[in-house]
């Protein structure tokens, strides 16, 4: 920085700053959020930094010419890990959930002081009073029923347009016959009105419909935090050898690209330079790494195991592989939209039924003599009393309960819907490599190792971030190691750690006859000891099995399809005793699904790699793991964190009992309706008594629901 | 009745005071960060260069 003296606030202070999101999903403590807003802004080129701990993000301004990767730099230097925010598609979703509570608060405010009006009318209030709280109730209801009523007239008008009808049609119906009713009962003097129970009911709806729209927020701000956003750009040589970050989208053919070991490749490519490991798992689900040569080509959103290499780029945007898959996935996943959610299916019986219930009234009464006022008033009163009120809160409310209660257990739900799809699946679709495997190296033989060198190997491990060093000092770690203290630690990538511990050499590196048989390995090495070979493997995630018995004691039968070779899923295929589909392509996959769909099944799947990208979008329901690929992890209707594989089971026990406690409160719903609307054909409902039954009714289905807080135990 | 006329007004006075505190409350972004709001408290604004 040229100026060191000023503070950093006044030197940006000049130039216009720009506003950047990162998620950064290790905030847990005040500590933190003090770190991260203090620690940040030493940065020249932050101004300020605003933590968010709820949706676990870090708002930053900073310079316009401040590059990412140098912004992700400082907060690495804080010791946290951060990644960009796509902002667009959220804030259109949060502005969402902002609107329906703006309208719920508005609705709630006019339903509080019309119900101040109407208690007083019901205790008896009468004459030029009556009428005057009346005209007042209108005042305050109808500019609220044009503003929180938009939602549903919407949504209604459009599925009217469609010819299609969904619940916010007997809604939209309902809310304007009762208030073009009670403005005529106002002008005319008449004794009742329907202000108080026309705007209870928008009130209680929008509750419902700002309860589903929070859950989908909580979601996607969880999956957010979750993306890595790996492999969108890399380092480019330019002309003069120096070495630039790019977006992938700005890549292009016959660029170099430098890839640093853990790093993920964001285009297709030709390796030109360098030897090293890649790992696959993601692009095919293969376990085994691969190695790498000049010569090979290379696919985007593959790992580097082993030493830097350079790539020059053969394709890159719509052209790679990942391209390829994306596009499928889009195709995969339209099937999902066709989807009809409870609610709506409820509607598309409730709404004919209700509506021929009011016209039927209406006419009975004007057959029997009533007069052309008292029958619509009746007409309306049928309307009212079975206006969705329960119906509308029913689902949301479930749903909400035990998504938090999922969110708690570590499974993030992406939306309602996929609730309901899940529980209805009767077959389970695993991928093998990274799902039910943990997917990634965890060392096989360190208990044979001295316990005297275990503290040496793991001081060594801890100064190195590459994927194997990171697999042995987690190990160690869990074992209850302490690191012993190491001098002169020296890393050269590619080839290994070197370090000085009591005047002895000790070293960590590539096992000098690189033996195939051993899969990925590297040496262990003290001066005047044979070197100690750590050999590596990909294991079954803890609970692997014990999850696939209990979905089989729930009726779901499960099966492999793997994109790895035959040899490597048999071993995983007979521990688990299930049926295995092996060395399958994406298309094959996607293929399979589909032969099962038309077999007249509900396919779950599960799946975390790039290649399972539109299995998971096919499948009826889908999960990936929390270490699952962004594209995969977009994609699924679940996300489970951790590396047990018991949420699966968990999900699928709760979106089930979700389903009961659904269905039993359609039942108290129209249960209450059967009682209700004879009262009001009858002509017995007065305002006071529709206000009682509706909130009587949504109290009891909401109190049912909250029955859902312990489902994800 | 004529308590009516002020009693009225004041009692939709207050709602509607409620209500705009609430939409202020919403447009300054205070309810976007609930759980940060509640730590926040335990952070101290004096020596914020001892430990960074």
């Amino acid at each position: 920085m040229s100026i060191p003296a000023i503070s950093p606030d006044v030197s940006v202070a000049q130039t216009q700053l720009i506003e950047s999101d990162f998620a950064v999903p290790d905030i847990r403590c005040a500590g933190c959020i003090r770190k991260l807003e203090n620690g940040l802004t030493l940065n020249p080129d932050i101004a300020v930094a605003r933590v968010n701990f709820t949706a676990k993000r870090v708002r930053i301004s900073h310079l316009p010419d401040a590059k990412t990767p140098d912004l992700i730099g400082a907060f690495n230097l804080l010791g946290f890990e951060a990644h960009t925010i796509n902002s667009t598609p959220m804030d259109q979703a949060a502005n969402d959930s902002r609107n329906l509570l703006k309208a719920m608060a508005i609705a709630g405010f006019a339903m509080m002081n019309i119900m101040l009006l109407s208690v007083s009318i019901w205790s008896g209030a009468g004459g030029v009073t009556r009428d005057m709280f009346h005209w007042l109730s209108a005042l305050i209801a109808l500019p609220t029923i044009a503003y929180s009523g938009q939602p549903f007239f919407r949504s209604a008008w459009r599925a009217l347009s469609h010819r299609r009808t969904n619940m916010d049609v007997p809604i939209t119906i309902g809310v304007l016959l009762a208030t073009a009713l009670s403005l005529y009962e106002t002008m005319t003097s008449g004794p009742h009105a329907y202000f108080d129970g026309a705007v209870m009911l928008l009130f209680f709806l929008l509750t419902g419909r700002w309860l589903d729209s929070v859950m989908r927020d909580r979601a996607r701000d969880g999956v957010t935090s979750l993306l890595q956003n790996m492999g969108t750009g890399a380092l480019v040589r330019d002309e003069n050898g120096q070495f630039e970050w790019l977006e992938s989208h700005h890549l292009k053919l016959g660029m170099v690209m430098l890839v640093a070991a853990g790093e993920r490749l964001a285009a297709d490519g030709l390796v030109i330079k360098g030897r090293s490991q890649f790992d696959l798992s993601l692009l095919t689900g293969e376990s085994a790494s691969q190695s790498v040569n000049v010569g090979t080509y290379v696919h985007g959103g593959t790992l580097n195991l082993g030493s830097p290499v350079e790539v020059r780029i053969t394709a890159a945007g719509a052209q790679t592989v990942l391209a390829d898959i994306a596009r499928l996935m889009g195709e995969a996943g339209q099937h999902k939209s066709r989807y009809v959610r409870v609610a709506d299916k409820a509607a598309r019986l409730y709404a004919p039924a209700v509506h021929s219930l009011a016209l039927l009234s209406f006419t009975g009464w004007m057959l029997a003599g009533a007069g052309w006022h008292y029958s619509i008033l009746i007409a309306v009163a049928v309307l009212i009393i079975t206006c969705p009120c329960a119906l509308g809160l029913a689902v949301p409310a479930a749903q909400i309960v035990v998504a938090g209660a999922l969110m708690r257990a570590g499974i993030l739900v992406k939306d309602g819907s996929a609730l309901e799809r899940v529980a209805e699946v009767d077959l389970a679709l695993f991928d093998k490599t990274g799902t039910l495997t943990l997917g990634r190296p965890e060392p096989e033989n360190l208990e044979q190792l001295r316990d005297s060198a275990k503290p040496v190997l793991l001081a060594l491990a801890q100064a190195s971030r590459h994927p194997l060093s990171e697999a042995i000092r987690r190990y160690l770690q869990a074992a209850g190691v302490k690191p012993a203290t190491l001098s002169h630690i020296k890393e050269t990538p590619g080839f290994g750690l070197q370090a000085d511990y009591g005047g002895k050499k000790v070293s960590l590196e590539r096992p000098e006859q690189a033996d195939q048989r051993l899969g990925i390995a590297t040496a262990f090495q003290t001066e005047d000891m044979p070197p100690f070979i750590v050999r590596f493997s990909d294991h079954l995630r803890p609970d692997a099995l014990d999850t696939i018995d209990q979905l089989r004691s729930e009726g779901i039968p499960s099966q492999i399809l793997s994109g790895d070779r035959a040899a490597a899923v048999a071993p995983i295929a007979m521990k688990l005793g299930i049926f295995a589909q092996t060395s399958l392509l994406p298309t094959e996959k996607l293929d399979a699904i589909a032969r099962k769909t038309r077999l007249g099944h509900k396919v779950l799947m599960l799946g975390d790699g790039l290649n399972d990208g539109p299995a998971l979008a096919a499948g009826h329901a889908s999960m990936a793991p929390g270490s699952a690929s962004d594209a995969g992890k977009n994609v699924a209707d679940f996300i489970y964190l951790g590396d047990s594989l018991q949420p699966v089971a968990t999900t699928i026990r709760a979106a089930r009992r979700t389903r009961t406690i659904v269905k039993q409160n359609f039942a108290l719903a129209i249960g209450y309706n059967i009682v209700a609307v004879p009262l009001a054909i009858l002509g017995y409902v007065t305002p006071l008594i529709a206000a009682l039954a509706m909130s009587g009714s949504s109290i009891i289905v909401v109190a049912n629901a909250m029955r859902l807080r312990g489902a994800a135990k | 009745m004529n308590g009516l006329l002020i009693l009225i007004p004041v009692a939709l006075g207050l709602g509607i005071t409620g209500l705009a505190a609430f939409f202020w409350a919403m447009k300054r972004g205070q309810f976007d960060d609930m759980d940060g709001a509640a730590l926040r408290i335990l952070i101290d604004d004096e020596g914020e260069d001892d430990v960074i």
